[in-house]
């Protein structure tokens, strides 16, 4: 790892500050960053940590209803805080593992937008709102492809608000030596229809299933999947599946999470 | 270079880090405690488990500076002064919980969060919080049996080995 500078600033606006400066970098949990930086596959001048801002700690509900998530948010405190949300706090409560979900944040994780990351799924699918410094951007608009996001230079998700869906779940066919997921679903009810979202899929990353959202809003049962399937060409393959076993795996996940969210 | 201070096993610690320098290096080369072992250094294999402000982290994915002004536990705060094992050691050694023991600290540090959390944990829920601890040497059942012992139940109930 190359040596940087490190600053723990303690509001957002000192944050946003310190992250003007030249090669810097805001760091969440570190839980992608520091291995990426001791891969040599990164290096910046500066790292502004995110940890020490309380304004950007803890779970609420806002007046709409929606779950307010701080962006420094660990997955941790919000398998153990988003009961509101269960499809979502079963979701914190299955990435990586106890010690990885103690450090870990979800504002790291959707600004990271990891191919084969949980929360963009949820993100997506609870039709999302990330709350930065400068604006606010609906999920739809935020995840660009293959790790990269809406985010301008400089930017930081300082919240998260979920709306939150009658019924949901995410089921994760989980990839066993790196704890993604190989393939992840979450599946959302809301009164006005369902939304579905993949994860580990594509090599467009997060991805909505929209022939699939419209079968379910008219008909919530794994039986409105059946005929439904997924273009094998934008998926990942590797040495961990091929482009066809991935979008084979996404109706047949896509179905366990109906089931398991009815 | 910046100054860190933090409280190691209940005592004051300090050194001078760099922005790179990770908490497991701090915790082994500046203050000697090499108990928290690196094994694989990428955060898969659980083996530099400590606590920080009371909760399980890997501390080759911290760094030292995050932890400045922050209540640390590792390894060698476990057993007594004089060297009483605490129960959770104990039952690792009672149960034949490790062989090699290259991975035991972080299976201790990791077990001693989970009992905190549930004091009563079933060898499924056991079994699921190890996700992030790997053992190359016993095949986990005496890690189980030993978490199960130190909790306070029956071994017996686990089944057969």
């Amino acid at each position: 790892m190359y040596n940087f500078e490190f600053e723990k600033p303690s509001s957002i606006a000192d944050a946003v500050a310190a992250l003007g400066g030249d090669e810097a970098q805001a760091l969440g949990g570190g839980q992608t960053l520091i291995p990426t930086l001791k891969q040599r596959l990164a290096s910046r001048t500066t790292l502004i940590s995110l940890s020490n801002i309380p304004e950007m700690q803890g779970i609420c509900t806002g007046d709409d209803g929606a779950l307010c998530i701080g962006g420094a948010t660990t997955h941790g405190a919000v398998a153990s805080g988003a009961g509101a949300y269960p499809g979502l706090a079963a979701l914190a409560g299955h990435i990586g593992d106890p010690a990885v979900r103690n450090r870990g944040t979800i504002g790291g994780s959707l600004a990271n937008n990891d191919p084969s990351a949980c929360y963009p799924a949820a993100a997506l699918a609870s039709g999302a709102t990330l709350v930065t410094n400068t604006r606010e951007i609906a999920s739809d608009d935020y995840f660009l492809g293959m790790f990269e996001t809406a985010l301008e230079e400089g930017e930081i998700i300082t919240e998260v608000r979920f709306p939150i869906p009658e019924v949901s779940h995410y089921e994760k066919f989980v990839q066993p030596a790196s704890r993604f997921a190989l393939v992840g679903v979450m599946v959302a009810k809301f009164a006005d229809g369902v939304r579905v979202a993949i994860t580990g899929a594509s090599e467009e990353g997060v991805f909505r299933w929209t022939e699939v959202e419209a079968a379910l809003s008219a008909n919530f049962s794994p039986d409105a999947l059946d005929g439904l399937t997924l273009d094998a060409d934008n998926m990942i393959g590797d040495l961990h599946g091929s482009k066809e076993y991935r979008a084979h795996l996404c109706g047949v996940i896509a179905k366990r999470a109906v089931v398991k969210a009815a | 270079m910046a100054q860190v201070t933090m409280t190691v096993n209940g005592k004051a610690a300090s050194g001078t880090v760099e922005g790179r320098t990770l908490l497991s290096s701090f915790l082994r080369e500046t203050l000697d405690l090499t108990g928290t072992h690196v094994g694989c250094d990428t955060s898969q294999c659980g083996a530099c488990v400590v606590h920080v402000d009371g909760v399980a982290v890997k501390s080759c994915t911290m760094l030292a500076a995050e932890a400045d002004g922050a209540d640390v536990a590792t390894i060698e705060g476990q057993a007594a002064p004089d060297g009483t094992l605490n129960t959770i050691q104990q039952a690792f050694q009672d149960h034949h919980g490790l062989q090699c023991g290259f991975c035991t600290p972080g299976m201790v540090m990791t077990t001693a969060a989970l009992l905190k959390d549930n004091p009563k944990p079933s060898e499924q829920e056991i079994r699921v919080h190890l996700e992030g601890n790997i053992c190359r040497c016993t095949g986990y059942h005496n890690i189980i049996k030993a978490i199960y012992a130190a909790s306070g139940q029956d071994v017996a109930a686990l089944g057969a080995d």
